[in-house]
């Protein structure tokens, strides 16, 4: 095992050794030595990859190595190995610095929690099990990243266990995964059926060689094999990545402590579907029809998600229904063929969502975990910290110059105007209009939040007050980031050769080198801003949110009565649950009724086997009636005569 | 060394059923003894397997650590013993296994004591008989002979419903074995009177008779797999059985349907394996998807285990039959640790019972606020059932799923349907059980696991996760044996993949 690579397999395990030790011994430790040791880990494990990763892949040092064989099956070696380039080392960065900030904010937020040591435990198996999803070179230690996130979620979200709703959500959370799963690994299994391998750079090397490769699905019809290839994974991203219709558990997870909301329901785990893609580009860039999917898809996601976003009284939940939208734009940029600009996005998603997470949580501790916007307002009084922190990242999300989010958002609504892909159209539209509804929704929520007059009781009221400083430093630290990321990244990522070898473009659909022709450097950028619509789309939704929250509160509930239609539809997010509910989740319990009811007891059982048996009884019955003494006795009379047997003429002969 | 390789698989024979022939003549007399004497003799079992590993030549496929005796001369039937590297796992899941029930019997064993350890030891090592015979007929003694103890384990230590529950287990086996034995004796004769299963292989039958025998053999194997439709006696025999007599049915007795496909089926009658394959991977994936639905509407959690392990199965038979290396390789893994995760399960379920008395999901709810090593433990066990990657349960399906879709794209398609309903049926009941507010007095009243509990709990959980984090070695194992099974010269299983 070489230096490097030892060093880049302790990033993980630091991460998994203090989960255990948290785990195993958090009793014994205590909550004080438990989080020292847990966020001493993680921030061990944040310094080798800013200071050791990064750099070794700027270096142009990147590495592609074994770590240790897990099994070979037939032919196929099956391994545990790490690929670090460009692409992992910044989300290696990306991930280790939000899981940081909320180790550190979680000391504030789980404090007197009787689960303080288990949230410690399952926050930093989390980060070690996200970091062997982003270093893997294979798509089996993929799957288990994959699968390790999905375990650690459901975990989180049911934290609270002995919560109904919570545990409901936890479940809900696991099984849509698990749809998602389903397509992920049945393509898996047509990667290794057409390459005969599960190795990246194998698989990546022998695309071309698989370009017309086909899949027999009927009897003379059959499907251009990467084209399914890619769509089955897509269907992986969709479940982890919370595209429609797949996105459903999404914003039910936010039963679970607000820390987890913000590091696995926004910054990271939800966006491995997004990075998975990415990853997945020389297999993605040969399939327009996949590709097409996808952009559709992620268009849909963030248009309708984000509607649903204005509807919501929850802040947590309002923040989730954005989550959903912003990763909806990820996946249309991916779908333009502008991985980079996706990657760009979640990267500075991650900082200010997390950031708005975070802030949420600070008002949701101060307000003795009342969640509702309605019994909020006022906050900005008691909570300034939190308040500036908010404001950060509501316009690094609603995508105002000079804010992270503007820059990389900016770039995506571009890339999809360059597709030609079908459906490029309507993701144009979708995507533009999105950024209105974004702007909205979000200021919707800061000014219910923070502004007009205080609606919570008057004992609430009295305790009101900032969040100590664990919570606000990670606040702080967050909006840094929130507010240069973009200004700072966009050139080297977006344009530049950072992505260079770990993102493939076929050169005819790239449309970064076409927007790079006019990228004159930030400021022009911003400048160009001003004579294009989306600013001014983000500013209408402003002034929309302010007009009616601030201007003219009692408005929201008069439009709410006219529109009580579209209102409701929002409301119940387009039906989207009941369907699951009464058609798939009650449909397959009573399949199954049915299948035991009918095909298990009255036919199998009744009418062959106890027909039988019945028969077999009354001879038995005769039998009985000849015999003596208990059946246990001559069975094992009968044994022992075996036995005797088997002996005696073991020794004749 | 020498000495061992010749007298080994004959110790793990005969060793448990000594001690278990001598608790049974002693037991009354030295009630104190029995525990201590079943621990020993169950202990020195295990260990007598152990070196069986180290000593395995993994790059042959011949049979190892061979035995022959002539034991019925007059009919050239022998006392011939060996292992490959197909049934030496199985070898060592059983005497695994064999350890874990008797430290599974705790004080809920009060009637009978004696005979209930003798049972066990005694089917112990009938069980590792059956896996290590290299002669058709001691098979067929050691096949029988195994039924009887666990005839006795249900029928006396079983539930309010026990009678009926044997007797269908009964039917079912007795009614398979029955066609066996006719296709062995005829095997017997067109191999020049011997009953030597290696010589079976280079039998050259025509189709017929090969389909015949397929079949005869089918309907012994697919009751003990058990295949569906054949499966209905299996819910209702764990659910009437013992904890210890769940634990070895589902871990063990279920593989013997399973490995008499790879040790019999597909080596002595190819053609017709290879002609019926389509039959056999219908029957599986039913298993798989129709098992799945049935799953999710039990209410008793054994019930529900039970049809978990016929829908498991399902994907053994599925890797068998689909005559890849991979798919094959992902069955075999599957046996193992099926054999882990449904006792880990049954064993739960059991620690439960012995508090509550029920085994009904509806009687439960926050077990978690009262024993939460255990919920800890089960959690583990539920994600290796629902075949999460990093436990043992996940190998077997991943494997038998890229095989499939080799094979079949729609083969992968419903055969990864598993990976939706297993996760929700197990999980549904985890978090009906497990999770969620104290509702019931009773559940208030649970005391966690004791010293003994955790114990099999943890060997149990570390076996899970070590084949789960590192299936290397038994992979490894298998190999030879593998490739020799579905690339014998001359008899090449069609389709197969080198």
């Amino acid at each position: 095992m070489t230096s490097s690579l030892a060093l880049y397999t302790a990033i993980p395990l630091t991460c998994l050794a203090v989960s255990l030790a948290a785990g195993l011994f958090g009793r014994v430790l205590g909550t004080v030595w438990t989080h020292r040791i847990v966020i001493l880990g993680v921030a061990v494990a944040f310094a080798l990859s800013a200071c050791f990763a990064l750099p070794q892949v700027m270096s142009g040092h990147d590495l592609n190595a074994t770590v240790y064989l897990w099994g070979r099956a037939a032919n196929l070696p099956l391994t545990v190995g790490f690929l670090i380039d460009p692409l992992t080392a910044l989300m290696m960065v990306v991930v280790t610095f939000v899981s940081l900030m909320v180790h550190i904010y979680t000391i504030g937020y789980m404090r007197g929690d009787p689960g303080y040591q288990r949230f410690f435990s399952y926050i930093s198996l989390f980060t070690f099990a996200m970091l062997m999803l982003v270093m893997a070179n294979n798509f089996l230690q993929l799957f288990f990243g994959w699968e390790a996130v999905g375990l650690v979620s459901y975990l989180l979200i049911g934290f609270w266990y002995t919560r109904e709703s919570a545990i409901a959500a936890s479940l809900k959370a696991f099984l849509v995964n698990r749809l998602g799963d389903f397509g992920f690994v049945l393509g898996i299994a047509a990667i290794y059926t057409v390459f005969h391998s599960l190795d990246y750079a194998t698989v990546f090397a022998h695309v071309d060689a698989a370009r017309h490769a086909r899949l027999a699905v009927t009897d003379g019809t059959s499907w251009h094999m990467l084209t399914v290839i890619c769509i089955l994974l897509f269907i992986g991203a969709m479940g982890k990545s919370a595209q429609m219709p797949l996105h459903v558990w999404l914003p039910d997870s936010m039963e679970g402590p607000t820390p987890i909301s913000a590091l696995i329901h926004a910054a990271t785990m939800v966006t491995a579907g997004v990075f998975m893609v990415a990853r997945m580009s020389p297999l993605f860039e040969q399939s327009p029809v996949a590709r097409s999917v996808v952009l559709v898809v992620g268009a849909t996601t963030a248009f309708f998600m984000a509607l649903l976003g204005m509807v919501q009284t929850d802040i947590k939940r309002v923040i989730a229904y954005s989550t959903l939208s912003q990763l909806g734009y990820m996946t249309a940029a991916l779908g333009a063929s502008a991985y980079a600009a996706a990657i760009f996005h979640l990267v500075t998603h991650a900082f200010f969502k997390a950031l708005l997470f975070l802030a949420a949580g600070s008002v949701i501790i101060a307000m003795h975990h009342e969640q509702d916007l309605r019994k909020m307002g006022g906050l900005r009084r008691y909570m300034p910290v939190t308040f500036a922190a908010t404001w950060v990242g509501a316009l690094a999300l609603a995508g105002i110059p000079p804010f992270a989010g503007f820059f990389s958002k900016d770039a995506i609504i571009d890339a999809v105007a360059h597709s030609t892909l079908p459906g490029a159209d309507y993701a144009f539209a979708a995507v533009l209009a999105g950024v209105f509804v974004t702007a909205f929704y979000t200021f919707r929520m800061l000014f219910m939040a923070f502004y007009g007059e205080p609606r919570m009781d008057a004992n609430v009221r009295h305790h009101l007050k900032e969040s100590p400083w664990v919570v606000t430093l990670p606040l702080v630290l967050l909006a840094i980031p929130s507010v240069v990321a973009g200004m700072l990244l966009m050139r080297p990522l977006l344009f530049g050769h950072f992505f260079q070898g770990a993102l493939y473009v076929r050169p005819s659909d790239n449309p970064l080198p076409r927007m790079a022709l006019h990228y004159h450097g930030v400021l022009a950028f911003i400048g160009a801003a001003f004579i294009s619509p989306p600013l001014y789309l983000a500013l209408g939704g402003i002034a929309t949110a302010w007009y009616l929250y601030i201007r003219r509160p009692e408005l929201p509930a008069l439009m709410a009565r006219r529109l009580h239609v579209f209102y409701a539809v929002l409301r119940a997010g387009y039906g989207f649950d009941a369907v699951y509910l009464s058609g798939f989740a009650a449909g397959a319990r009573a399949a199954g009724r049915f299948l035991w009811r009918v095909g298990d007891v009255q036919l199998i059982d009744g009418a062959i086997v106890n027909g039988t048996a019945r028969l077999v009884g009354r001879i038995a019955a005769l039998g009985r009636r000849l015999q003596s003494g208990y059946i246990y006795h001559y069975a094992f009379a009968i044994i022992l005569g075996l036995f005797v047997l088997m002996t005696f003429f073991l020794h004749r002969g | 060394m020498d000495v061992y390789r010749h007298i080994a698989l004959s110790i793990a024979i005969w060793l448990p059923i000594a001690f278990g022939l001598v608790i049974l003549v002693g037991g009354r007399r030295y009630p104190g003894l029995v525990r201590p004497l079943a621990a020993i003799g169950a202990g020195l079992t295990f260990l007598v397997t152990v070196p069986l590993w180290q000593l395995f030549h993994a790059g042959s496929f011949a049979m190892q650590f061979q035995e022959h005796i002539p034991w019925i001369p007059a009919f050239h039937i022998n006392y011939a013993l060996g292992v490959d590297g197909i049934s030496l796992p199985l070898v060592l899941l059983t005497s695994v296994v064999g350890v874990i029930v008797v430290m599974a019997a705790g004080p809920a064993v009060k009637e009978r004591v004696p005979e209930y350890f003798a049972s066990f030891l005694i089917m112990e090592g009938l069980m590792i008989g059956v896996f290590s015979a290299l002669d058709a007929m001691l098979f067929y003694v050691f096949w029988e002979a195994m039924l009887i103890p666990m005839f006795l384990i249900i029928g006396i230590w079983g539930g309010p419903n026990r009678v009926y529950a044997t007797i269908k287990f009964f039917l079912y086996t007795f009614l398979g074995s029955v066609l066996m034995l006719v296709a062995l004796l005829y095997l017997y004769f067109r191999a020049g009177e011997t009953f030597n299963i290696v010589s079976f292989y280079h039998l050259p039958l025509a189709a017929t008779p090969q389909i015949l025998i397929f079949l005869a053999f089918l309907i012994a194997f697919a009751v003990k797999i058990p295949m569906w439709p054949v499966h209905t006696w299996l819910p209702d025999a764990h659910v009437e059985a013992p904890t210890g007599g769940s634990v070895v049915l589902a871990a063990i007795m279920l593989k013997m349907g399973a490995y008499g496909f790879v040790r019999f089926s597909l080596p002595i009658v190819p053609l017709a394996s290879h002609e019926l394959a389509g039959l056999m991977i219908t029957l599986s994936l039913i298993a798989v998807v129709y098992i799945g639905l049935v799953a999710l509407v039990q209410d008793d959690m054994k019930k529900l285990i039970a049809y978990s392990s016929i829908a498991h199965m399902g994907f053994v038979t599925l890797g068998i039959f689909l005559f890849s290396r991979i798919a094959m390789d992902g069955a075999l893994v599957q046996m193992i640790s099926h054999g882990f995760v449904s006792a880990a399960l049954f064993l739960c379920v059991g620690v439960m019972y012995d508090r509550l008395h029920s085994r009904a999901i509806h009687d439960y709810g926050g077990v978690v606020n009262r024993m939460p090593i255990f919920a800890a433990f089960m959690m583990l066990f539920a994600m290796a059932n629902s075949g999460l990657p990093g436990t043992s349960g996940f190998v077997g399906e991943f494997l038998v799923i890229l095989g499939a879709f080799k094979a079949d794209f729609w083969y992968a398609v419903l055969a990864a349907t598993t990976l939706i309903s297993g996760a929700a049926y197990t999980l549904w009941m985890y978090k009906r059980v497990i999770f969620g507010p104290i509702t019931k007095p009773a559940v208030a009243s649970l005391t966690d696991v004791t010293g003994r509990e955790l114990s099999f709990l943890a060997v149990l959980g570390a076996a899970v996760l070590v084949l789960g984090l590192w299936p290397a070695p038994l992979l490894h194992v298998m190999t030879a044996s593998v490739h020799h099974l579905l690339w014998r010269p001359g008899v090449r299983l069609a389709g197969a993949n080198p």
